[in-house]
Formats: structure tokens, sequence, C-alpha cells
């Protein structure tokens, strides 16, 4: 119960009221979100297609998910390569395989082109990874056949002998939850800012019906066969600053 | 009996019966999901079991079921102690102790499902995360005001960490949350690709910082001066310390997207940060082992005391080596490699879990009114954690670093020496003996588990609430 001061007025003051250590607190813990998050949503640098829109798919009058080809733009998942997506985050293949090529040599040598913001825009949540126990999946898209891929993912070790993948024989027996396809087409284009997904009401009309008796392994083989295919990059241009 | 009036531990016990369980489940599920890297034959071609589902439940089973019993167990003790006054609420306090235990349960069965926001270490569906905000919040109101209806003039060190993680989580954990539902099980987060990155980075960098860092450091003022039974070193360190903590450790996310598509900028500011962090790091290690100073004979038969002090060191190893991996050239070849998951390691297992056993054997002592049932016990217990420790995590800067070096290699031809697949045929002597660590660290686990489980049933009158 002394009075004395051991450190400086406001700390003995702060420390004499759990009231105001705790308003202290808010404010301090604050301030490094606000620094580093927000320039994020309003920096047109952070997106590359705002100075190079030739990396987004330009969609005409009349143009269906269909009638995009490889290389056309990034452009939103069709309704089967979303639900491999979801299939591709239920499993937890992010906890193995990263979607993020960095700027280096033996990533381009390995991977491809280096990954893009602008490539990402559209996944709620982002896939990027933080751990290769596999290789890097972001540009896997058309490196194998989809006979390639349903076997690896059938059996990793039949294709690939030092794999330790799990087998994921379940895929192929399973069909797709066409039920559900519209209101998830839905929910993405009532996402807010940059993560907004322009889905046209007749990209999403008829979608359940598409994906109906698909398995999981079609879709799943769907969603890798797209990665990284979207936009055509040049490799002679920066685009990052 | 004055005491039984004035502290109410009724919840606390429990919280503390709770953790040392899920020391042991959750540290058994990464052991075998650890076995399943080295022998991929154990994910049984069974769904439920594979690593992907399992790797979520062993991180939130250790984290958020081990750990947070472990917070709350050990705030909602020392506040009291530390105020000297009983608990706001022991009604909300029980209320806490159901729900959180629920959101476990909750936990277990949905992950091996694949009901997943398939963000890390964020998994749980959103009726689970409003849920958790909701027993969160209780935690943080039931503390504050008991900190308001204080006896003493101040408020104790402890306490100061304990709230600093409670504001943090609350708001790492409602905006990286947000999401727009689908269904009952299924959500997709609001953000996407490089804002959600940095999002989520932010809350995974300070699920570290705050939860395992902070609140433990919180457990390190209350508990290790209350062992050694001698006053903390430094009363300023620890006013320098917390301040630049709670202010620093939040810009820390970035370095875990360098070289990404994440601007420059954000990346080098949270490296640059993290390198001046480990001076307030260091400044809690200093202050806790320097507590002993002048006492260190008592590390010879306070086998506590020796969880405690060991987990310092550890603390101050990897406070160390965080830095060093945040720092560009070194995070070029750190990243994507298991040397993130040994560094991830020399933290959880080393301090967090190192400091928790000792709180919590304290805790059990003063509970139950009793000494342990077995002191020689604790002391395996002691060994068995440190040898487990330094297996895992030398096995994983082995594996981390080779696997760095070989992605990167070229021969005389200028091209890739090795294939990816030569890479993970490497790994595979380091993923047994990582496998090998983390089954002798589980072993003492059980030994704890069994100690503690001997103590209560030979404490002397074990109705009566303890910790007089």
């Amino acid at each position: 119960m002394s009075d004395k001061i051991y450190s400086t007025k406001l700390q003995d003051k702060i420390e004499r009221s759990g009231i105001l250590m705790m308003l202290f607190v808010m404010v301090v813990v604050s301030i490094a979100g606000l620094v580093e998050i927000v320039p994020l949503f309003t920096i047109d640098e952070t997106m590359e297609h705002n100075a190079n829109p030739e990396i987004m798919w330009q969609r005409k009058e009349g143009d269906t998910l269909d009638s995009w080809r490889a290389g056309d733009g990034i452009r939103p998942y069709t309704p089967l390569e979303l639900e491999g997506r979801d299939i591709y985050i239920r499993e937890g293949c992010y906890l193995c395989h990263s979607q993020m090529i960095r700027p280096f040599r033996d990533e381009k040598e390995r991977y491809g082109h280096y990954s893009l913001a602008s490539e990402s825009m559209y996944d709620h949540p982002f896939q990027w990874g933080s751990k290769r126990t596999g290789p890097d999946l972001a540009r896997v898209g058309g490196k194998y056949s989809d006979e390639w891929q349903r076997q690896h993912l059938m059996a990793p070790r039949s294709v690939v002998p030092e794999s330790v993948m799990p087998n994921y024989p379940w895929l192929a027996e399973n069909k797709v939850d066409a039920d559900n396809i519209e209101t998830k087409m839905r929910v993405m284009t009532m996402m807010p800012g940059i993560g907004h997904v322009p889905y046209l009401d007749s990209d999403i009309e008829g979608a359940a019906e598409k994906i109906r008796g698909k398995t999981e392994m079609d879709a799943m083989i769907a969603y890798l066969q797209v990665l990284g295919t979207m936009a055509k990059l040049d490799y002679s241009k920066s685009y990052r600053k | 009996m004055e005491a039984v009036e004035k502290y109410d531990f009724s919840a606390v016990r429990w919280f503390s019966i709770m953790a040392v369980i899920y020391l042991v489940v959750g540290t058994l599920v990464g052991f075998y999901i650890a076995a399943e890297l080295a022998w991929p034959v154990l994910n049984l071609d069974l769904p439920y079991t594979t690593f992907g589902r399992l790797r979520p439940l062993h991180t939130n089973a250790v984290i958020f079921a081990f750990g947070g019993c472990t917070l709350m167990a050990t705030a909602f003790y020392s506040v009291q102690r530390t105020c000297s006054t009983r608990i706001w609420s022991p009604g909300m306090a029980w209320f806490t102790f159901w729900g959180w235990n629920l959101i476990i349960v909750a936990a277990v069965i949905t992950l091996p499902l694949g009901i997943t926001q398939g963000k890390e270490y964020a998994e749980l569906e959103w009726p689970i995360d409003i849920a958790i905000a909701v027993v969160w919040l209780s935690f943080l109101i039931n503390f504050v005001m008991t900190l308001v209806k204080k006896k003493t003039s101040h408020i104790y060190v402890s306490n100061w960490f304990f709230l600093g993680m409670l504001i943090m989580i609350t708001y790492l954990h409602v905006v990286n949350s947000l999401a727009i539902p689908v269904s009952l099980f299924n959500s997709y987060s609001i953000f996407s690709g490089v804002q959600d990155a940095m999002i989520q980075w932010w809350w995974g960098h300070n699920a570290v910082g705050f939860y395992l860092t902070a609140g433990f450091l919180g457990i390190m003022y209350y508990f290790v001066p209350k062992q050694a039974n001698r006053p903390i070193y430094s009363y300023r360190l620890s006013v320098i310390h917390f301040w630049a903590l709670m202010f620093g450790y939040v810009w820390l996310g970035a370095h875990h997207l360098q070289y990404t598509a994440l601007p420059d900028w954000t990346g080098s500011l949270g490296a640059a940060v993290s390198i001046a962090m480990i001076i307030p790091s260091w400044g809690g290690a200093v202050n806790g082992m320097m507590t002993l100073s002048g006492a260190w004979d008592k590390l010879r038969d306070d086998y506590i005391l020796r969880f405690m002090i060991v987990s310092l060191a550890f603390y101050a190893m990897s406070t160390f080596e965080g830095p060093v991996m945040s720092v560009k050239t070194v995070n070029a070849l750190s990243h994507y490699t298991d040397w993130t998951i040994g560094h991830v390691h020399s933290g959880a297992l080393g301090w967090v879990a190192m400091v928790a056993a000792g709180a919590l054997y304290h805790l059990v002592e003063k509970l139950w009114n009793t000494k342990m049932y077995s002191a020689k016990l604790v002391n395996t217990h002691f060994w068995f954690a440190t040898i487990g420790t330094v297996v895992y995590i030398t096995a994983m800067w082995v594996s981390g670093i080779m696997q760095g070096l070989m992605w990167r290699d070229y021969d005389e031809f200028g091209t890739l020496s090795y294939t990816f697949a030569e890479s993970v045929a490497a790994m595979m002597p380091y993923y047994k003996m990582r496998a090998v660590g983390g089954l002798i660290f589980w072993l003492g686990g059980v030994f704890m588990l069994y100690n503690v489980i001997m103590t209560i049933r030979q404490a002397p009158n074990s109705n009566s609430k303890g910790g007089e």
C-alpha cells in the first residue's frame, strides 16, 4: 500500500487501474495492424492488374466461363473448379503444398513464373500455404495429364515412389455436393471490396446441373489443372515495382 | 477457513486437470502425424485419419486445448492471489470452463470430418468461432473485473501480460475469422489473396506472440518468483519489456510472407521489427532467470523450478532464432522447410509446455494442499521433456536446412541438382528421428498425468477447497 512511485507517474497511474491499463493496451496493440494491413486495401500497386490490365480476363458480352481459354486472363473459378477447391481445403492440402512461387532462379525453373497477388484475388481464403512437404502447386495446371493426376491422387507412391502423401481413394467414389454450389457462388458475389468475385447471374443459374453426378476426383482435377494457367505472364516484364 | 471465502479455485482445479489431459492427447496426435510422414501407410486410406485433417487437430489441441486450459487455470489462480481478492464471478469462470471444453469437443468432431475454414490455427468453422468469441470474452470480462475489485494498490506484472493476451486475441480472432456462411458447416473468409494472407499471418504470428508468449510470460512472472520464493529480478525491466512486447510483437506477422506477392515494404517492415524484438523478448528471459540469482542451488533439488528455468533457456533461444529466420537472406532458405516446424517446436515444447508443466505442478501442490506423489517422476518427466525437445528440434534443423539447400542446388552444368522427390527421400531419417523425439516428449506427459492423478488421490482431503 505504499505510495512511493517506482517508475513514471503515468506508469504508476496505469498500474493502479485495471480499466486504464486495458485502454492503453487496446491502443498500443492495434497500431501495427493498422499500419500493415489497411494500406494493402488502398494502395493500387499491391494488385498487379492495376498496372497490367491484360492479365485479367477481358470478358465480352456473351462470354461464358466455358468459353474462356487458358491464358485468357484471371477469372473466377468455374463451378467444378470451385468444388475442387473446397475439397482441396477440406483435405488440408495447403498444409503440405504451397501456392506461392518466390522470385528466385531455382523456383522459376522448378515451378515457373513467380506468383502475382492478382492471381489469388478470387481465393477466399488464400491458399499460399507455409510449408512444402510436397512441391508448390501454384502453376501445376497443365503440367501433368488428367490421368496422371487421377492415378497420383488414388495412390501417390505408384507414380512417385518417394512420396509421403496419403492415398485419396474416396475422391473417386464421392459425388460432388451440387446442391450448395449456387449458394456458394452467390456468397462469392457478396464479398466486399477487392475480394469481390464478379460471377454473372448466367454463371450461377444452372451451375448445379452442370456439376451434378461429377465425382470429387473430377472436381479436384479440374481445380489442379487450372492453377497458374489463367494469366499469360511475360518473363521480360517486371510485374512488381 | 477464512481463505476459503477469500478465493474461489473450484474452476481452476478443473482447468488444471484438463490441461494435463490435453497435453497428453495433443502431443499424441502430434506424434501420430509425425509418424505418418515417416510411414505414410499410417494414413490408413481413411479420410478421417490423413495428415491433412489430423494436423489441424494437433495444432488446435495443443494450442487451444492444452495452452488455453493452462492459461485459464493460471490466470484465474494468479489474478486472485495477486489482487488479494476473490474472482469477480465464480459462476462465469465455470461458464468459461464448460464453454471452452465444449468448443474443444466440437473441434475434435469437426476437424477429422474435414469441416474447416482452411486458415492455419483458425480452422474451426463459423458457429464454433462465434462460441470462441463469447467464451473468450467471458474470460476477459471476469479477469478485468477482478483487477477492478483488487485489494492491492497496484496491478502485479503477471496480470499485465495476461491482460495483453486477452485483448489482442480478441482482436485477432474476430478479424481473422470474418466470413460469410454458405451453410452451417461451411463459410468463406471475407478476405482474399494477399490481404487475406497478411491478416492470416497477423493472426498466426500473434497467436504465438500473445497466446503462447505474452500469456505464458504472465505465467512465468507469477510462478517463477513463487516457486523460487524470491522477488522478480527487475521491476523496471518488466515495465520496459512489457510495453515493447505489446507494441512490437504485432508487427511480426509480415515476416512469414517474405518474397511472396505481399508488397516488399510490408515484409521488410515486419523483418526490421522482428530483429528489434530480440531485446524485449530477452528482457523477459533475463528477468525470469536472474530471479534465481544467488539461489541457483535450488535447481539441484527443486524439479519444478528446473522446468521453469530450462523453459526460459528455450525461450531465449527460440526468440533469438525467430528474428534470425526473419532476415530476408535466411528466410529465403528457411521458408517452406522443416526449419520452421523445428523453430515452432523449440518454442512450443521447450518454452510453452515446459513452463506450463512447471506452473501446473506448482498449482497441483497448492490447490490440493499437498506435495507431488513422486518428486522423482517429476524429474523423469523433466528429462524426457528436455531430451524429446532436443531430439525433435535437431532433426528439424538438419532436415530443414538440407531441404533449403537441396532445392536451390545447381550442378556443374547449371541445372537443378535434385528433383523435389529426391529431397523428400532425403528427409526420411529425420522424419523418423522427429517422431522418436515426439514420442519421448509424449511419454514425459504421460508420467505427468499419472503423477497428477496419484497426487490428487492421495491428497489429505480431496474434497476441500485447496489453495489456502
